[in-house]
């Protein structure tokens, strides 16, 4: 157990560097010279050649690759990730200021998705090729299908224009919330009730199933207690990875329902040309990915005893 | 874009090994048997229709601009009515397929021969080249998809081919990783052993006799990859970073309809519907291959 953790601790390392890596080298991909860009995102058209050589010396441009990736790094990982050339604020604060608020409304949508999926995937599951399992599954197909951006304004159209119950866009009543969270929610639900179904077929058809039933043990303890247990294993596993998917989908959402988080802030920043921030974002959401995942393995070692206990080590 | 690694987790816990024993004969009648794969076979077959049809089908020009006839509700003449442009949304949904199922197809197309390429390769030779490849791998699987390939588009600039490079350099990780695990459990089998025994170049044994073994599941997930695909190409066209006005493509029409929510609902409603059909119809076709190719993963 001690050994599994401390691998997969390590395994951490080189992945980083990889996403470090990458989100540094995101920057020479960039079309035309980034010190004529910087200084058209602050407003500078025609800059003399003395700005230009200013600018070319601040930026590091004159150091080779490979050094100016060591620096940035070894800024990066004291927690400078450069400037942005749009607002003149430090990457990293930006990022952490507005953090908060897509953590806040990915929590908010994995609860309302997790409510949602629960009882229909169970439900699917116990009246496996009945109706509630044909009406689930549907659910589930237009759920993945549906472009979360179309969903959203659906809701929009259905909830604030329409019923006008609620607010179409903003951050300033806890109301604002529900509809982004709706919309990634109804995303999520869909692949986590195509998971639970299939993890409780899973589980119904194993023999402890059977043994608890022949010892004549109500349904519902037979359900919950033991095969809705063993399935929430692959539950967590999954409800971990869609947490970091949900980052994506902030990124839509937001944009939408001018949300002020972290998404809106990247696509915002992708239209100002803005790639300090932009690379910033992706060491951050690399980083953050990481982080959950590792911490989706861990309750994963906590959940499953073959694992604890060292019997099954498995996974990387 | 939920459904690429959603599937691929499926596929894992599934047991990716067993898919590799290749396609059931008959596979091919088999799937005209079977209902789900036929409703999506007939969705994907009809907007395919659309969109190679769209010149002559459409009723108008999709980017003839008429401001006599902005916001009009459907009719005859125009029938789903028209845009704040005066265009007829209509034909610009038609054209929009052309665009849209053009664009997955092509991505798909690069998608599999660098992923299915790399993972072959990968996994039949191991070694160093298993190890680098392996290790690109894991980082871009670090990343919620989206996130990457907005972050790629929104540095090179928005535009088809931008997000075209975007898609492509993310999603053909996943493809490397199960090709990789396809080939692994293959290699060990006797037709390759018999392969490399005879003395078959290594080049025979992965085009010859690997890639037809490994290629039914990934027949599956390229059919549920165009659904994926359609899905995030549309979303970065609907941010504003791919295809460029007035091009008709339906994230952009969606985008450019934002605005008139309250007045022209109807701006919002077709495109996305368009979107979603055509992606319920991928997603369904790639649900019945997978009970076609593999009736053991059938639940």
């Amino acid at each position: 157990m001690t050994r599994y953790v401390a691998r997969r601790l390590l395994y951490l390392v080189p992945v980083w560097l990889g996403i470090s890596l990458l989100a540094f080298s995101l920057a020479l991909l960039a079309p035309g010279d980034p010190v004529r860009s910087t200084l058209q995102a602050q407003g500078i058209d025609a800059p003399s050649a003395e700005q230009v050589r200013e600018l070319r010396r601040e930026l590091g441009l004159d150091d080779p690759g490979p050094i100016r990736y060591a620096k940035w790094l070894a800024a990066a990982v004291q927690g400078d990730l450069g400037y942005s050339v749009r607002t003149g604020e430090p990457v990293l604060r930006s990022l952490a200021d507005r953090f908060p608020r897509t953590a806040q409304l990915a929590l908010i949508a994995i609860v309302l998705g997790l409510a949602l999926a629960l009882p229909l995937g169970i439900l699917a599951a116990l009246f496996r090729d009945r109706a509630m399992d044909h009406v689930s599954r549907l659910g589930a197909l237009v759920g993945a299908s549906i472009p979360s951006f179309w969903l959203a304004y659906l809701l929009i159209i259905l909830f604030a224009v329409q019923l006008r119950l609620l607010p179409v866009a903003g951050s300033n009543t806890p109301q604002h919330v529900i509809l982004p969270a709706l919309t990634l929610a109804i995303g999520a639900a869909a692949s986590l009730t195509r998971l639970t179904r299939s993890a409780m077929l899973e589980e119904l058809t194993q023999e402890y199933v059977r043994t608890a039933r022949s010892k004549g043990l109500r349904e519902r303890s037979v359900v919950v207690g033991h095969a809705l247990r063993n399935a929430l294993i692959a539950i967590v596993t999954v409800t971990g990875i869609r947490l970091a998917g949900l980052l994506g989908g902030a990124v839509i959402v937001e944009t939408i329902f001018a949300w002020p988080g972290i998404g809106k802030y990247v696509v915002d920043s992708i239209s100002g040309r803005d790639y300090p921030t932009i690379q910033g974002f992706v060491l951050f959401a690399g980083t953050l990915v990481l982080l959950i995942n590792l911490a989706v393995d861990l309750m994963y070692v906590a959940l499953d005893p073959r694992v604890r206990l060292g019997g099954r080590a498995g996974g990387d | 874009m939920a459904t690429r690694s959603e599937i691929l987790l499926e596929h894992d816990e599934q047991g990716g090994e067993r898919l590799a024993h290749g396609g059931r004969p008959g596979a091919f009648r088999a799937l005209f048997r079977h209902p789900t794969a036929l409703v999506g076979l007939a969705i994907v077959g009809a907007m395919a229709f659309v969109a190679v049809a769209a010149p002559v089908l459409s009723p108008a020009d999709p980017t003839d601009v008429d401001a006599a006839r902005r916001l009009l509700p459907p009719s005859a003449d125009a029938p789903l009515g028209t845009d704040n442009l005066g265009r007829d949304i209509a034909s610009r949904i038609m054209w929009g397929a052309r665009l849209s199922l053009g664009t997955a197809a092509l991505a798909t197309t690069l998608i599999l021969t660098i992923g299915v390429g790399l993972g072959l390769v990968s996994g039949y030779y191991g070694g160093l080249v298993d190890d680098l490849v392996m290790r690109v791998v894991d980082v871009i699987l670090a990343f919620p998809a989206l996130i990457l390939a907005l972050a790629i588009v929104g540095v090179l600039g928005p535009g088809i081919g931008s997000v075209m490079i975007g898609v492509v350099s993310v999603a053909w990780a996943d493809y490397a990783r199960v090709m990789r695990g396809l080939v692994l459990a293959a290699r060990e089998r006797q037709y390759v052993e018999a392969a490399r025994a005879t003395g078959t170049p290594n080049a025979r044994i992965l085009l010859r006799h690997l890639l037809p073994n490994v290629f039914p599941p990934i027949v599956v997930l390229a059919s549920l990859e165009m659904g994926g695909l359609i899905l995030a190409v549309s979303a970065l066209s609907f941010l504003g970073l791919g295809a460029q006005p007035p091009t008709p493509e339906w994230g952009a029409m969606l985008n450019d309809g934002r605005a008139f929510i309250a007045a022209a609902p109807q701006l919002m409603i077709y495109p996305g519907l368009a979107i979603s059909v055509v992606v319920v119809g991928f997603n369904l076709l790639g649900d019945g291959l997978r009970d076609v190719l593999d009736p053991h993963t059938r639940r």
